[in-house]
């Protein structure tokens, strides 16, 4: 029962782009087509998963008991530059086929906030194992239902000639991504 | 006197056309979620500029050390180092403002505009002027994020006041108008969307007017021009 909370809170209520802000960037940078949009959110749950057992991992079994507590936040970004980094050379080196569909999102996502963001609250919130694996999977799939629906609706307005010129790109789609939050506002409460 | 008009260059640019926030959309996120009041935006604002100077600086003085091989994770070290400290001090001295801040102040190692200007400026420029680039890029930031942070506070809840955040007093607070006619829909999570997407609009319009009216000068100094040479052959 508490997983399936953890999980619905952090997909809806707590949506990590409408309602906490984070993965803004990418959202208006790689959703211009839906296929891309689906590429990148799998890459990000995929690397999100993963260095978030990493860098749990990495925290209770060695800065938690030498007590050095305070390199959290330099030791976990340092892990996930260096895990995708590593997926990117195993990749390219042996799967040629997903190295090309994935490639060009995998650096993006060292600077992805969702990534750190999953690591650190891994932590802070006092997650136990599965907990911790609920968590950092929901987080990202909360991104990917929210990149991929604007990006079906970027695609019908992107072409729109009503649209008045000072609005076209980043402020309406800004303006799309406001009416979306205030449409996942409605779920406040549910959890 | 030009070399201080070019190193006030290096300040400039990065506060009007490189605005990370409005010119170039990065670092979003971090503005449209700490700018509920004035007084946590300014935090986040100072908190940036002190990490970028640090960061900026740092680079440059191991520019010619770095092997370009293992650039990025050495920026990457760099900036988490950087950030780390300036989260120790605000806990230690500014304990309610690092609180309001939460998650945000140690995300800002994956702040894009840090990391942009760490590889694409202070890794080829000298200290100093990586210095210049640090303030210039991080008053940038400043401008846009407390920009919103009135914008937002003044419409969403009709007063605007400020905390002084090392001893968490208010030192002023104006009411503007009633609260009854303040649109609280500014500071929920949609209005922040909202409010950055119209100041978008209105930042794209006027630069449009600006650029439209100095070709429209430009071609009229030419007629001009061209009408004097037509004169002086008759």
């Amino acid at each position: 029962m508490n997983i399936l909370v953890i999980a619905l809170a952090a997909i809806i209520t707590n949506n990590v782009v409408l309602s906490r802000f984070l993965g803004v960037c990418p959202l208006l940078g790689v959703s211009k087509k839906t296929e891309n949009a689906i590429g990148m959110s799998l890459a990000l749950i995929f690397v999100v998963v993963m260095s978030g057992i990493l860098s749990y991992g990495f925290f209770h079994l060695v800065l938690a008991p030498l007590g050095l507590e305070y390199l959290e936040l330099t030791s976990f970004i340092l892990i996930i530059a260096v895990f995708v980094q590593f997926v990117e050379m195993f990749l390219k080196k042996y799967v040629q086929g997903l190295y090309n569909a994935l490639g060009i999102y995998l650096p993006l996502i060292t600077t992805n906030c969702v990534v750190l963001l999953v690591a650190l609250e891994n932590i802070t919130l006092g997650f136990n194992f599965l907990e911790m694996v609920v968590y950092s999977i929901a987080v990202p799939v909360g991104f990917m239902m929210v990149i991929v629906a604007f990006s079906i609706i970027r695609t019908r307005i992107d072409g729109d000639k009503r649209l008045p010129t000072p609005f076209k790109g980043n402020a309406i789609a800004l303006i799309v991504v406001a009416l979306m939050a205030l449409a996942f506002a409605g779920f406040g409460g549910i959890v | 006197m030009n070399k201080f008009k070019e190193k006030l260059k290096i300040v400039t640019t990065g506060i009007l056309q490189g605005n990370p926030t409005f010119a170039l959309f990065i670092g979003m996120c971090s503005v449209l979620a700490v700018t509920t009041t004035f007084s946590t935006a300014l935090g986040m604002g100072l908190a940036v500029i002190l990490v970028m100077i640090m960061s900026n600086v740092v680079v440059s003085l191991i520019r010619k050390l770095t092997p370009d091989e293992i650039r990025i994770p050495v920026y990457i070290v760099v900036i988490a180092v950087s950030v780390t400290i300036v989260e120790m001090l605000m806990d230690a001295f500014t304990p309610v403002l690092a609180d309001s801040l939460g998650v945000y102040l140690p995300l800002v190692v994956v702040n894009c505009i840090i990391f942009a200007r760490a590889e694409s400026f202070a890794s080829k420029n000298t200290v100093l002027d990586s210095f210049l680039d640090a303030i210039g890029s991080g008053l940038g930031y400043f401008v846009a994020v407390c920009g919103v942070g009135i914008v937002r506070e003044i419409i969403g809840t009709g007063t605007f006041g400020f905390t002084n955040p090392f001893t968490n007093i208010e030192l002023f607070r104006v009411t503007l108008f009633p609260a009854e006619y303040a649109v609280s829909f500014f500071v929920s999570n949609a209005g922040a969307f909202m409010i950055l997407g119209l100041l978008a609009a209105a930042i794209n319009a006027i630069s449009g007017k600006v650029i439209k009216n100095r070709l429209k000068k430009e071609k009229a100094a030419k007629a001009a021009a061209a009408a004097a040479v037509k004169a002086g052959a008759q």
